[in-house]
C-alpha cells in the first residue's frame, strides 16, 4: 500500500477512505454533563499509520477505550472489518484483531519478560483448565509460542531482559515490551495510546522504526500522540480531536497549517488584541 | 518441656493444621495467584463442613457419599458470590465474601434450624463411617509422637487429611506452572492488560474462585471430621484471618507456602499455649500475676502471635518461600 491511498481523500473531518478497516458512526460518551466523545464519522484506512492528536482532554483516550470495549458509549456504533463491535467485551475485541496498549504502561510487574510475552499468544490449549495440569498436552505449543516470543524480543532488543521481572524494566523498555506483547496476539490493527510518553530521545528513534515496521508487516496502526515530531515522521494521516469532536483530518503537512487545529491548541483569539 | 514440644509438633501436623492448610491452599489460589480479595474463606469451610455433617445426620447418608456434596455446595457458594462481584473492582468481592460468611454462620446457629443444623451446638455423631474404616494396622492402637499419644481415629483423619493436602498441592502446582496459571497471575498483576490480550478475565476469576473455594470446603470438612463436631463456632471470621496469616507466613503465591505456613503457625500457637499455661499454673517457674494469670494467658498468646506477624511483615515481607525481588515492585 503506497501513500497514494490518501491521494483522493478529501481533507475534511469524517472523510471517506478507499479501504477502511474501522468505521465509527455517531459515537457519543458523556460523563455527567461533560461530553467527552462525540465523533460523527471516522474511517481508518487499512494498512496505514493514522495519528489521533488533540489537546489534553480532547477525548482521545476515551475514544480508544470505547473502540476497544473498555468503556461503553451512550450511543453510536462502529465496525471493525465489517463486523459490528458494539457491546463487544475487550477480550473479544482483542481476539478479533484489535489490540491496544495503554497510556500508563501495564507491564505485568511480578512476571518475567518472557512470561509477559507468552501471555499474549492467543488460542493456547494450555489455557484451558482441563488441559493445563498435563504438560505433555501443551508443551509443543508452548515451545512454538516461546520461539515466536524470542523472535519479537530480539526485534525489540529486549532479548537480554527475557528472564527479568517486568517491574524491573525502565519506562521506555516497558513501552517496547507492551508493543511486543501486543504483537504476540497477531493483531490486524494495533492501537497505541501515547507510545512515546516517557521514552528517552535515544530510544524514540528505534520505537519509531518499530511502528513503521508494523505497517510494513501489513498491519494497521492507530496511535494517540502528543509528540508532533513523531506524528510528522511516521503518520500517513492525522485525525485531530478537540472537545470530543473530530475537527480536522489530513496528511501531517496539511494539519500543521490548519486554522481549526491552531485554534484548538492555542485558542481562537491568540492574535486578537484584547486591549489589556 | 518435652511435653510442650510434643504438643507443638502435634499441633504442626494435627487435624487443625491440616484444615487450615487446606483453607490456605484455596485462599492462595484466590489471593496469591489471582489477586482475589476473598475475606470469606471461613464461609467456604463452613459450607464444606456442613455439607459433610448434614446429609449424614439428617438423611443417614454414608459420609463418603458427601464428597461430591462438598464440591457442589462450595462451587454453588462461589458462583453466588462471584457472579455479582467479579465484574466489579476487587473491593466488592472482599465486602461480599466477609458478609456472606457471617450470614452463613449466623444462619446455621439459628435456633429455628436446630433439627437441621444443630444450631450453636452443631452436629455430632456423623463420623461413624470414619471410625469404622480405620485400617487394621491402626485400629485400637495409639501412635506415640514423642510424649504425645495420638488416637487411632485422630491418626486416620490425619492420614486422610495429609492425603488431601498433597493431592491439592500437586494439583495447584501443576495448574500454576501451565499457561492457565499464567493467565491467573496476569490477572493479579493487571486485569486490564489481560483483557487487552484477549483473555476472558471474568471466566478465569470465576474458575479461580470456585477452585479455591472447593479446596477451602475440604478444609472445613476435615476440620469437622477431626473435631467430630460441626458447629458455627469453628467458622468465625478469625478462621479467615488466621488463614491469611498462614499464607503470609509461608509465602503468598507459593505452593509450599500454605503447608509450611500452617505447620509453623500451629506449632507456635500450641507451644506458646503450653508454655504460658505452664508458667501460670502455680508450680515451678511462674510469671508475675500482674503480667498474666491462668485465666487470661490465652489472650496473651494472641498478642504474641500478632506481634510475631507484625515483625514478620516488617523484616521478611515475602514470607518464608517468597521471592524478595517480587516485594521490590510497588503493585498498583
Amino acid at each position: 500500500m503506497s501513500d497514494d491511498a490518501f491521494a483522493d481523500v478529501p481533507r475534511e473531518p469524517g472523510a471517506a477512505k478507499p479501504e477502511p478497516i474501522l468505521v465509527a458512526d455517531s459515537v457519543r460518551r458523556s460523563f455527567g454533563g461533560l461530553t467527552a466523545v462525540d465523533v460523527q464519522h471516522l474511517e481508518v484506512q487499512r494498512n496505514s499509520i493514522t495519528a489521533l492528536i488533540g489537546p489534553n482532554g480532547a477525548g482521545k483516550t476515551t475514544f480508544f477505550n470505547l473502540l476497544t470495549g473498555f468503556d461503553s458509549p451512550d450511543s453510536g456504533e462502529w465496525a471493525f472489518n465489517g463486523t459490528s463491535m458494539n457491546g463487544v467485551s475487550p477480550y473479544k475485541a482483542a481476539r478479533k484483531g484489535m489490540v491496544r496498549t495503554f497510556q500508563l504502561t501495564k507491564s505485568l510487574t511480578r512476571m518475567s519478560v518472557m512470561e509477559n510475552m507468552r501471555l499474549g499468544a492467543t488460542g493456547q490449549t494450555g489455557e484451558k483448565l482441563w488441559v493445563a495440569p498435563f504438560k505433555f498436552l501443551w508443551k509443543t505449543q508452548e515451545d512454538a509460542v516461546t520461539t515466536r516470543a524470542e523472535g519479537l524480543l530480539a526485534r525489540f532488543k529486549l532479548d537480554h531482559m527475557r528472564d527479568e521481572f517486568g517491574g524491573s524494566l525502565s519506562g521506555g523498555q516497558r513501552k517496547l515490551l507492551e508493543m511486543a506483547r501486543a504483537l504476540m496476539v497477531e493483531p490486524e490493527m494495533v492501537m497505541l495510546d501515547e507510545p512515546m510518553a516517557g521514552v528517552n530521545p535515544a530510544l524514540k528513534q528505534s520505537l519509531l522504526e518499530h511502528v513503521k515496521g508494523l505497517k510494513d508487516e501489513g498491519r494497521t496502526v492507530l496511535f494517540v500522540e502528543h509528540d508532533m515530531d513523531m506524528v510528522h515522521e511516521i503518520a500517513d494521516w492525522v485525525v485531530v480531536m478537540a472537545e470530543g469532536q473530530i475537527i480536522a483530518e489530513g496528511p501531517p503537512s496539511f494539519i500543521g497549517a490548519n486554522q481549526a487545529v491552531i485554534d484548538a491548541y492555542l485558542g481562537a483569539h491568540q492574535n486578537t488584541d484584547l486591549g489589556v | 518441656m518435652s511435653q510442650t514440644i510434643s504438643n507443638g509438633l502435634f499441633g504442626a501436623i494435627g487435624v487443625t493444621a491440616i484444615a487450615y492448610c487446606l483453607a490456605a491452599i484455596g485462599l492462595n489460589v484466590h489471593f496469591g495467584y489471582t489477586g482475589l480479595l476473598n475475606f470469606g474463606q471461613a464461609g467456604f469451610a463452613l459450607v464444606g463442613g456442613y455439607a459433610v455433617a448434614m446429609p449424614v445426620m439428617n438423611w443417614q447418608w454414608s459420609i463418603w457419599a458427601t464428597i461430591p456434596v462438598v464440591i457442589i455446595a462450595s462451587s454453588i457458594f462461589a458462583l453466588l458470590l462471584g457472579i455479582p462481584t467479579l465484574r466489579l473492582r476487587s473491593d466488592y468481592l472482599a465486602i461480599v465474601t466477609i458478609a456472606a460468611a457471617e450470614i452463613l454462620r449466623l444462619l446455621v446457629s439459628t435456633p429455628k434450624l436446630v433439627h437441621v443444623t444443630g444450631a450453636t451446638d452443631g452436629i455430632n455423631s456423623f463420623t461413624n463411617d470414619i471410625q469404622n474404616t480405620i485400617p487394621g494396622f491402626l485400629k485400637g492402637k495409639s501412635v506415640p509422637l514423642w510424649e504425645k499419644q495420638i488416637s487411632d481415629y485422630e491418626m486416620w483423619v490425619m492420614i486422610l487429611g495429609w492425603f488431601l493436602v498433597v493431592l491439592f498441592s500437586v494439583g495447584v502446582w501443576s495448574l500454576m506452572r501451565s499457561p492457565w496459571g499464567r493467565v491467573l497471575r496476569s490477572i493479579r498483576e493487571d486485569e486490564d492488560a489481560a483483557r487487552s490480550l484477549g483473555k476472558n478475565v471474568f471466566a478465569y476469576k470465576m474458575t479461580s474462585l470456585v477452585l479455591g473455594g472447593v479446596i477451602g470446603g475440604f478444609g472445613g470438612a476435615i476440620l469437622v471430621i477431626g473435631q467430630r463436631n460441626a458447629s458455627p463456632g469453628s467458622f468465625q471470621t478469625q478462621f479467615t484471618f488466621l488463614t491469611y496469616a498462614i499464607i503470609v507466613l509461608g509465602g503468598v503465591g507459593k505452593v509450599k507456602g500454605p503447608i509450611v505456613g500452617a505447620m509453623i503457625f500451629w506449632f507456635m500457637i500450641n507451644v506458646s499455649d503450653n508454655l504460658l499455661a505452664d508458667w501460670t499454673d502455680g508450680s515451678g517457674f511462674q510469671l508475675p500475676t500482674w503480667v498474666m494469670d491462668s485465666s487470661n494467658f490465652s489472650f496473651f498468646r494472641w498478642i504474641l502471635v500478632g506481634t510475631g506477624l507484625v515483625l514478620l511483615v516488617i523484616f521478611r515481607p515475602q514470607g518464608i518461600f517468597g521471592d524478595k525481588r517480587e516485594q521490590a515492585f510497588d503493585v498498583r
